[in-house]
């Protein structure tokens, strides 16, 4: 007996988006703030129930499957989304955007099914529907500023290597079915053996998600699109989409390729050494604040595939929970960046001097953001980093962690340099103090106690590694 | 409650007195309030720790309290201590209590500077009391990364450029010391054995050699940069040129400590094999420190860049006793770590009350100054002949013992680095009297320094409280050094035994 209740995430967000969709015709242009308030309350609302106890099982033949660790990774992304809606409400509410403001959050909760779908894919079909569904849609949400060329020009470049980039996982995904004559992910992870073609395949679809991560060489939209986007949908491409990308692919390696272990893991080996030297070199000269937060996005995925790269339940553990760690510090700087953004239309990072003057929230905010990317003790993000390398170095890893730690006092560097232009360098025109909205202010509080709270609090972690991860 | 425990505590609360207090004046005194209480628990500490021991409690560290961090890695929260480290709690309890009245005057955003000081001090607390490698490594962590506010922020000179070497380096190391740690894990019991962070469980069990040979490099080199390890020294003299009074006070005369701590506790203690093969290494980098730190010293002009050379010579000497893997030269690193502590931060706080009030730093500028300041100059002279080793002194009782701990080895290589190592000490002398003799002596060059005035109740505070330990330390030497010498006998074992 197949229970339709085990995609209760799914439903509840298709509800959501019927019910927003059916709200706006009811409400008159002018009149939109009620309904996205209306939209963060049910998004509070799914965030909860998906800390529900609930069944595990396998839908529509195991095209669907809910596992303990799937439900973790949705809850992650949804604690992520409802951030970002509060962190966003203050931009929507203005009066460029404010009439289309509804329609954004529609496109945003669909891009959230996709990823949904694709964590819960038991075949790649499904992965492949589900990867389509959040892509393309965010290229709309991109080119959302419609009236600036810039963030025109960062849909098109996101649809077109989007599509470039999900063409090449077909095309791996094609491979493979001519190998194995199944697209079925537990049929394949026991029939697939050690062949040039099923690597080249696993190769091919490993390129396609490296683009959604983008790990080097596939991350050179990333730093045009986040800053021609608006910074929302900056935030939402560099921790959403992003953490769900990670979460696909380190299934995914673990489960259905455990056979091609050693070839994946020199292609990860590689690609992770690239990823955060670049990254980092390319971090230092950037003067807009997204472009900084863009390659540093780009470093910060070149860590992750250091659990990746440990092929155990300790290295998937620590995974999920360097990219919670990751979303709230992330979102951290990113709030801090909006809430400057749409007071005052500033997003360079000299305009942020003697910022600690005026503005010292924001400026303590984004200090402790930077530090806990930079992996400062006792913030959230030194716990993520020592466990990944912890994972890597479990393996015998040694000199790929030595390089590790070496690429963090590179980004120590230039995330020090943010903290130096707001606490250190004398700035007579200093951004004058100012006021965020009540949401802006929920939202960079809840970034705040994460930073603080889930690395000191020992049971985080704990809880993830005991879930049971099926490697 | 448990004593250590308070010792995180009360810099805690404190740091949450001072972030609710309202003008500067409450900050500083809630600060003094704070490190006082501090201060004093330092001093119950010690004399319960002796208590216990004259009562016949012989476990190798008391006050021990374990609480489960992170089940999964088997990290836990644990601490205790034994006579080094409470020694070294007591140092850093004195300096911190002192560095607050050495930055009395300190009226820019002073709440912020308070905080962050006293954050780096509860890295230091906690760094000595952790019997876990995790633990250690986050407060070392916390203690070192203040240094760049506190420098960028209240610093003088070219103070972003120091600010951000020191950082770099210093975490730089850290990260290598992050793969010695991860590595230590990996290795600390036999095969299918719970693997720990514990300390005091991992020195039970002999590392295979082979990682020992990878990781006691890192592991020491990490410490090392702390403690000034040449040629990775280069943060210091930039970095204590820059800093503000307390800050240079409380980093050469604490945080520096740090680092030859670890390198004994961590590095010689948990690795001995690799240490045996391979400090010869880093017994010639601690010789060419000691020397070369006291020829940069001799050429110097600015007050602060020599005793930044002074440091680095003299915490060579550290580096160069926990080489000799004997007791009485490890009894010797760690007095020495003492001695120099109070003498480098006495050197500092007189250094900040001179800066302040003749405005310059140049030896060459000054002149005459005793005849205006006469106590600030006698404290000079003091704190100058502790430094070069005058008996009486600390330092003398430091510097001597690390010397005939060091010709326990009849090696033909240790007896020549030790008579290379011993000549930094004349070094010293000539450095410390041709500084005092310029500055303090001889005509007036500056008619306007004759309305300096000599020091404040709240200088003297610090100065005082800090000549007041040297001198006793200095007369009354055994106490501390039995106390120390019988915690260093478990690193020793490590030795015997072989």
């Amino acid at each position: 007996m197949t229970n339709i209740l085990l995609m209760r995430q799914e439903i509840i967000l298709i509800s959501i988006i019927m019910i927003l969709l059916v709200a706006t015709i009811y409400k008159s242009k002018k009149d939109k703030g009620g309904v996205n308030s209306f939209a963060l309350v049910l998004v509070a609302i799914l965030t909860i129930v998906g800390f529900l106890p609930s069944d595990t099982g396998s839908l529509f033949g195991g095209m669907y499957q809910l596992t303990e660790t799937t439900i973790l990774m949705k809850n992650v992304l949804n604690i992520g989304v409802f951030i970002i809606m509060l962190q966003s409400s203050s931009w929507l509410n203005s009066e460029e955007q404010k009439e289309n403001s509804t329609e954004f959050l529609i496109i945003l909760l669909s891009t959230l099914l996709g990823m949904n779908y694709m964590i819960s894919a038991g075949d790649f079909l499904m992965l492949f529907l589900g990867i389509e569904l959040a892509t393309i849609p965010t290229a709309i949400l991109a080119a959302y500023e419609v009236k600036k060329l810039k963030s025109v020009e960062a849909g098109i470049k996101l649809v077109l290597l989007g599509a470039l980039s999900t063409g090449i996982s077909l095309m791996g995904v094609s491979l493979l079915y001519a190998a194995n004559g199944s697209i079925y992910f537990d049929i394949l992870s026991e029939t697939i053996v050690n062949t040039n073609l099923n690597v080249l395949g696993m190769l091919f679809f490993f390129g396609g998600l490296a683009f959604k991560i983008s790990l080097v060489p596939f991350h050179m939209w990333t730093a045009d699109v986040y800053e021609g986007a608006p910074i929302p949908v900056a935030s939402y491409l560099s921790v959403i989409s992003k953490g769900a990308a990670v979460f696909v692919l380190v299934m995914i390696l673990f489960k259905v390729f455990p056979v091609l272990q050693e070839a994946w893991t020199m292609a990860v080996y590689i690609v992770a050494i690239i990823t955060m030297t670049v990254g980092n070199i390319f971090a230092f000269r950037q003067k807009n604040i997204k472009r900084f937060l863009a390659f540093s996005s780009i470093a910060q995925a070149g860590f992750i595939l250091l659990g990746i790269i440990a092929g155990s339940a300790m290295g998937m553990a620590t995974v999920v929970y360097f990219v919670l760690v990751y979303i709230f510090s992330n979102l951290g700087a990113f709030g801090v960046a909006t809430a400057i953004y749409q007071a005052t239309g500033k997003e360079e990072i000299a305009e942020y001097g003697g910022l600690y003057k005026t503005n010292p929230k924001l400026s303590l905010l984004m200090m402790l953001s930077v530090f806990s990317l930079a992996g400062i003790p006792p913030l959230a993000g030194f716990f993520g980093k020592f466990f990944l390398f912890a994972a890597a170095a479990s393996q015998g890893y040694y000199w790929l962690v030595i390089i590790a730690v070496l690429n963090t006092i590179v980004s120590l560097y230039y995330y020090l340099l943010i903290v130096k232009v707001m606490f250190i360098t004398p700035n007579e025109n200093a951004i004058p103090h100012f006021k965020s909205d009540n949401y802006m202010k929920l939202g960079l509080a809840l970034a705040a106690a994460g930073i603080i709270v889930i690395g000191l609090v020992g049971g985080v972690y704990d809880w993830i590694f005991t879930l049971s991860w099926g490697v | 409650m448990n004593i250590l425990n308070l010792l995180i505590i009360v810099p805690l609360l404190t740091l949450l007195a001072i972030g609710l207090a309202g003008d500067y004046k409450r900050v500083r005194v809630s600060a003094a309030i704070g490190m006082g209480v501090q201060l004093l628990l330092s001093i119950y500490l010690v004399y319960s720790y002796l208590g216990e021991r004259a009562a016949g409690n012989t476990e190798d560290m008391l006050f021990m309290l374990d609480y489960v961090w992170y089940d999964s890695f088997n990290i836990h929260y644990a601490i205790g201590v034994d006579g080094i480290s409470t020694a070294l709690i007591l140092l850093t309890g004195i300096i911190a209590f002192a560095g607050v009245f050495a930055s009395w005057e300190i009226k820019e955003q002073a709440k912020e500077f308070y905080i962050t000081l006293i954050v780096l001090a509860t890295g230091v607390f906690g760094f000595f009391i952790s019997l876990d490698l995790f633990t250690m490594f986050l407060f070392y962590e916390i203690a070192v990364i203040p240094m760049y506010l506190l420098i960028g922020i209240w610093g003088s000179g070219k103070k972003e450029y120091s600010a951000m070497k020191l950082t770099l380096i210093l975490m730089g190391a850290s990260a290598l010391l992050l793969v010695g740690i991860i590595g230590i894990y990996f290795n600390s019991a036999p095969e299918g054995q719970q693997l720990t962070f514990n300390f005091t469980e991992i020195a039970k069990y002999d590392m295979p050699i082979a990682a020992q040979m990878f990781f006691f490099p890192l592991t020491f080199i990490g410490f090392g940069a702390l403690g000034a390890l040449f040629p990775l020294h280069t943060w210091s003299p930039d970095g204590h040129a820059s800093a503000p009074t307390a800050v240079s006070m409380l980093h050469a005369g604490v945080l520096m400590k740090l680092g030859g701590y670890g390198a004994l506790r961590i590095a010689v203690y948990l690795m001995p094999d690799a240490a045996k093969e391979m400090g010869w290494i880093f017994i010639i980098l601690a010789t060419v420190g000691a020397v070369y730190g006291a020829f940069s010293a001799l050429i110097q002009k600015d007050l602060k860049y020599i005793n930044a050379y002074s440091s680095v010579s003299h915490l060579a000497l550290i580096l160069f006793a926990i080489l000799m893997f004997n007791g009485i030269a490890f009894t010797g690193a760690v007095l020495q770590m003492i001695s120099h502590g109070f003498i480098t931060a006495l050197f500092f706080a007189l250094i900040g009350m001179i800066y302040g009030r003749t405005g310059t730093r140049d030896i060459y500028k000054m002149g005459g100054l005793m005849k205006v300041m006469p106590v600030l100059g006698v404290s000079y002279m003091i704190a100058g002949f502790a430094s070069l080793g005058l008996p009486g002194f600390s330092a003398f009782a430091a510097e001597m013992t690390i010397f005939v701990g060091a010709f326990q080895d009849s090696s033909l290589f240790i007896r020549v680095s030790t008579i290379i190592v011993v000549s930094s000490i004349v070094i010293t002398a000539v450095y410390i009297l041709r500084a005092a003799g310029i500055m303090l002596f001889g005509p007036i060059r500056n008619k306007e320094f004759l309305n300096l005035r000599d020091a404040f109740w709240y200088e003297k505070v610090s100065v005082f409280l800090l000549i007041f330990v040297i001198a006793g330390f200095g007369m009354f030497p055994d106490w501390l050094s039995s106390m120390i010498g019988d915690s260093v006998g478990n690193i020793v074992d490590r030795f015997v035994v072989r």
